[in-house]
């Protein structure tokens, strides 16, 4: 029975092994800022032009008394802004086009687009 | 209403899948029910801390605290599914003949079930987290009247378990011969759906390289919004737009739980 537990035990290390090899292969550099604000459950902007092909820092300033959770299938990203605080996701390189995304809590009003160019 | 009952449905969903799947992969195990509504409490409990918690967590290593601890919660989950796996493949004949476990069993029975305590546990805080943040801030918005969020709220919470207990309750109805390959095969790809996620909020905290992202497309065939898409998201942790990174975790895990049942496996002689 002891090559049962060797297999799962594996498990972790061969994570870890894979995350490390990810992220010493990755190198940070300064992306570029973007601000989006909510208030009153919408996005100001609600067009935000971005670059292309370039990794961006989106900041999202929640400035309503509830949290809201940023969605957009288009980015693949979801994230929970608390109430009253800024949140930050990154996004990208994108390819041209048009990317909506929405306040999930507040779909009716909290609509927006993100314009790659 | 509706609207409140709808997002808590799609919170309650993904929790319930999960819940569902475990509770019929543990059919055999003694003393489960107890295990799986201790794991479904001390989520929700949880949900109520981390939401309050939220925005100490959001503030953490420089605003992806969030990021961090959904993928270290996805990470947790996915060993313990790995574990829970390998344990059932080394123990599924023993448990398909109902018998009894017997000397070192007994401990491993136990920490069995701490496991699916824990994986409960921590898909309900998950989703959990966010149905309270969700619920209070309609709540505090004033648009909706309470009874309507209550009733909404019910609506949802209620719909989500209906649809992981008819998940369950199809699922034993698979012959007792098939029942544990498909019953560990689910928690496999569940447990690579989870590691997928777990890279997508590494991706998004920039804490890893995306690869390529998205590495296909497959939103006109399949929406990930669409009933099946949120679906198969949930079950198999369908996206329709990957980053590589995700596609790589996924298939990493999968190959590595599905080495480690195979290597559990106890030999073909009759038991």
């Amino acid at each position: 029975m002891t090559h049962t537990f060797t297999s799962y035990k594996s498990l972790p290390a061969l994570c870890v092994a894979v995350a490390l090899l990810l992220a010493s292969a990755h190198v940070p550099a300064a992306e570029p800022e973007y601000k989006l604000t909510l208030r009153n459950h919408r996005f100001v902007p609600t067009e935000l032009r971005v670059p292309a092909g370039q990794k961006i820092k989106l900041v999202i300033d929640n400035q309503d008394a509830s949290a809201e959770e940023f969605e957009s299938h288009e980015l693949n990203r979801e994230k929970i802004i608390p109430a009253g605080s800024k949140a930050t996701i990154f996004v990208g390189p994108l390819k041209p086009g048009r990317y909506p995304f929405f306040g999930e809590f507040n779909q009716a009003t909290a609509r927006g687009t993100l314009i790659a160019e | 209403m509706l609207g409140t009952a709808l997002i808590v449905f799609r919170e309650v969903l993904e929790a319930a899948l999960v819940v569902g799947i475990l509770a019929a992969a543990t059919r055999a195990t003694p003393g489960r029910a107890a295990w799986l509504a201790g794991g479904i409490i001390v989520g929700l409990l949880g949900s109520i801390l981390f939401a309050l918690g939220t925005d100490a967590i959001a503030e953490l290593a420089n605003g992806i605290g969030q990021e961090l601890f959904n993928a270290i919660v996805l990470g947790i989950a996915v060993l313990m599914l790995a574990w829970h796996n390998v344990w059932i493949v080394s123990h599924g004949k023993q448990l398909a003949a109902q018998a009894r476990s017997v000397g070192d069993a007994v401990h491993d029975g136990k920490l069995a079930l701490r496991v699916l305590l824990g994986v409960v546990a921590l898909a309900v805080l998950r989703e959990g987290t966010e149905t309270v943040l969700f619920l209070y801030g309609v709540t505090v918005s004033g648009q909706v009247g309470l009874h309507a969020i209550l009733a909404g709220g019910a609506m949802g919470v209620a719909s989500g378990a209906l649809v992981g207990w008819l998940l369950y309750a199809g699922l034993l109805r698979i012959p007792l011969r098939w029942f544990f390959t498909v019953t560990a095969t689910l928690v496999l790809f569940l447990a690579a759906g989870m590691a997928s996620q777990a890279a997508g909020f590494l991706i998004q905290a920039n804490l890893v390289p995306a690869l390529i992202e998205p590495l296909w497309d497959t939103s006109a065939l399949l929406p990930g919004d669409s009933v099946l898409g949120i679906l198969l998201h949930g079950l198999v942790g369908y996206v329709a737009r990957p980053a590589g990174t995700q596609v790589l975790c996924y298939v990493l895990v999968l190959l590595a739980i599905a080495a480690g049942m195979k290597w559990a496996k106890p030999p073909p002689h009759p038991a």
